[in-house]
């Protein structure tokens, strides 16, 4: 299982904690926890990843391992210890507002 | 007995204040969708219970909420809005060509009479439809092809931001877009073409330019669906011919620029506008919040100041921010960016604060419930 930390917004959205856990099939990367995220809650599509360049939006940050991991390619593999689920998977809300 | 519910948008949540027939106790709700920009909320006239409300930020981007009990209880439903087939470009700042890009919901407008069909109007601009209460949006993108490519963006961005119905007539309705113009569809929305002859816009030099104008709003009185107001970012304008023309009807306010119009509820002549000093300084002339009331259809305006700060005001009046309620002592109600609701119960001649410290007001409308 891979272990996902939300954003408190999308936490609201999900009607979810701060962390909830994942099964993905295969080889596990960004997107593929996406995709994954997406199914089991429906109400998040779009709010990740932009709708028609299924993209990252803009403000939104992932951490892994105490790594931001933004600008890496969404198809990289996710660290072994986010994998082995000893590290989560973190969505991040910028911060940026002023 | 009959109530009023009004539905606040912010830019930090949205507030639902509700209050008996005599408008003068007000109850605020909590905030519904906390820290989210609420660009508008708007209840179903088939059932006033439905109600949608325009959730966004930049972070999370678009969501549309839906609450089928008065706004007790909310659900998200389809925030999908992908651009029918390739949507091609618009004219950007520099000149160039721009790709349509969608942002987020300014307006939703549920249908008169079909309680699962609701309107949207979107930057960059364009407008959808759903018909299954929400969940999936469709565009109706025959309104980009009326010179879509010669529409620019204002400095609010290329928004759709109002929508109006004609009662008497399901297929036509009106639009206006920032800074575009105004559009009539007369087919339900496959077609559109741009109605704006006789605005006279300062920077455009061709007066009789097809786009390019800057409207800020709309109004029109369901008994009178062939007669349009306009709150234009310079003028107040008038048309009897549903948009084939326009007058100015400014007369004696005293700015011509402004954001919001509305008309009363049983006087189809009476109009509201609240005039701001100017488009450089977006507050109202000598610090005093003033509504100006005209009763013939514009020219003639007075001043409506009982209960309105009258000093050191400089709060502004955005385009959605003021709505009527249709109690047969007809309500006045607007918000400001400093986080005010005012409302009158006396078609506008006096004035009381019916919520002082919300965040800044995007849009104000009204349900008056049986």
């Amino acid at each position: 299982m891979i272990r996902v930390q939300l954003p408190y917004h999308l936490q609201t959205l999900a009607r979810v904690g701060r962390e909830i856990e994942l099964q993905i099939e295969g080889v596990a990367t960004f997107s593929s926890v996406i995709d994954a995220l997406e199914t089991q809650y429906p109400v998040l599509r779009g709010t990740v990843r932009d709708y028609e360049t299924s993209q990252r939006r803009d403000f939104i940050r992932f951490f892994a391992c105490g790594q931001d991991m933004s600008l890496e390619p969404l198809n990289t593999p996710l660290p072994d210890a986010v994998v082995a689920g000893s590290e989560p998977f973190r969505i991040v809300g910028a911060m940026a507002g002023g | 007995m009959s109530s009023v519910r009004v539905l606040v948008g912010t830019h930090k949540g949205a507030f639902i204040l509700t209050s008996d027939a005599k408008r003068k106790k007000w109850q605020v709700s909590e905030p519904l969708f906390a820290g989210w920009e609420v660009y508008h909320m708007n209840g179903s006239p088939k059932n006033p219970n439905r109600l949608y409300a325009s959730q966004s930020t930049g972070w999370f981007g678009q969501m549309i909420q839906r609450s089928d009990d008065g706004g007790k209880t909310w659900e998200p439903v389809g925030n999908k809005f992908s651009y029918e087939g390739v949507p091609g470009t618009h004219l950007w700042y520099d000149g160039t060509q721009h790709p349509w890009e969608f942002k987020r919901v300014w307006q939703l407008k549920p249908s008169l009479t079909e309680e699962d069909t609701v309107y949207a109007g979107v930057e960059d601009a364009a407008m959808f439809r759903s018909t299954d209460g929400g969940q999936t949006w469709n565009e109706l993108a025959g309104l980009r092809e009326a010179k879509g490519h010669l529409w620019q963006p204002g400095a609010g961005g290329m928004c759709l931001h109002t929508i109006i119905l004609d009662p008497s007539n399901p297929q036509r309705m009106f639009i206006a877009i920032s800074a575009a113009g105004a559009f009539r569809t007369e087919d339900g929305g496959m077609s559109w073409r741009p109605i704006n002859q006789g605005l006279q816009s300062g920077e455009i030099p061709d007066t009789s330019a097809e786009v390019g104008h800057c409207v800020h709003n709309l109004a029109m009185h369901p008994s009178n669906p062939n007669v349009l107001f306009m709150q234009k970012h310079w003028d107040v304008m008038r048309s009897d011919n549903s948009g084939d023309s326009w007058n100015e009807v400014s007369g004696n306010l005293p700015s011509d620029f402004g954001f919001p119009i509305a008309v009363h509820a049983h006087e189809p002549n009476t109009i509201y506008v609240v005039p701001i000093k100017s488009d450089s300084e977006h507050f109202p002339p000598d610090g005093k919040l003033r509504v100006y009331r005209s009763r013939s259809g514009g020219n003639e305006w007075e001043a409506l100041t009982k209960g309105l700060p009258q000093s050191d005001c400089y709060v502004n009046i955005l385009r959605s921010a003021m709505a009527v309620d249709t109690l047969d002592s007809c309500g006045i109600y607007f918000g400001t960016t400093g986080g005010q609701v005012y409302a009158s119960s006396d078609s506008g001649d006096s004035w009381m604060p019916i919520a002082s410290n919300l965040p800044a007001v995007l849009s104000v409308e009204v349900q008056t419930l049986p």
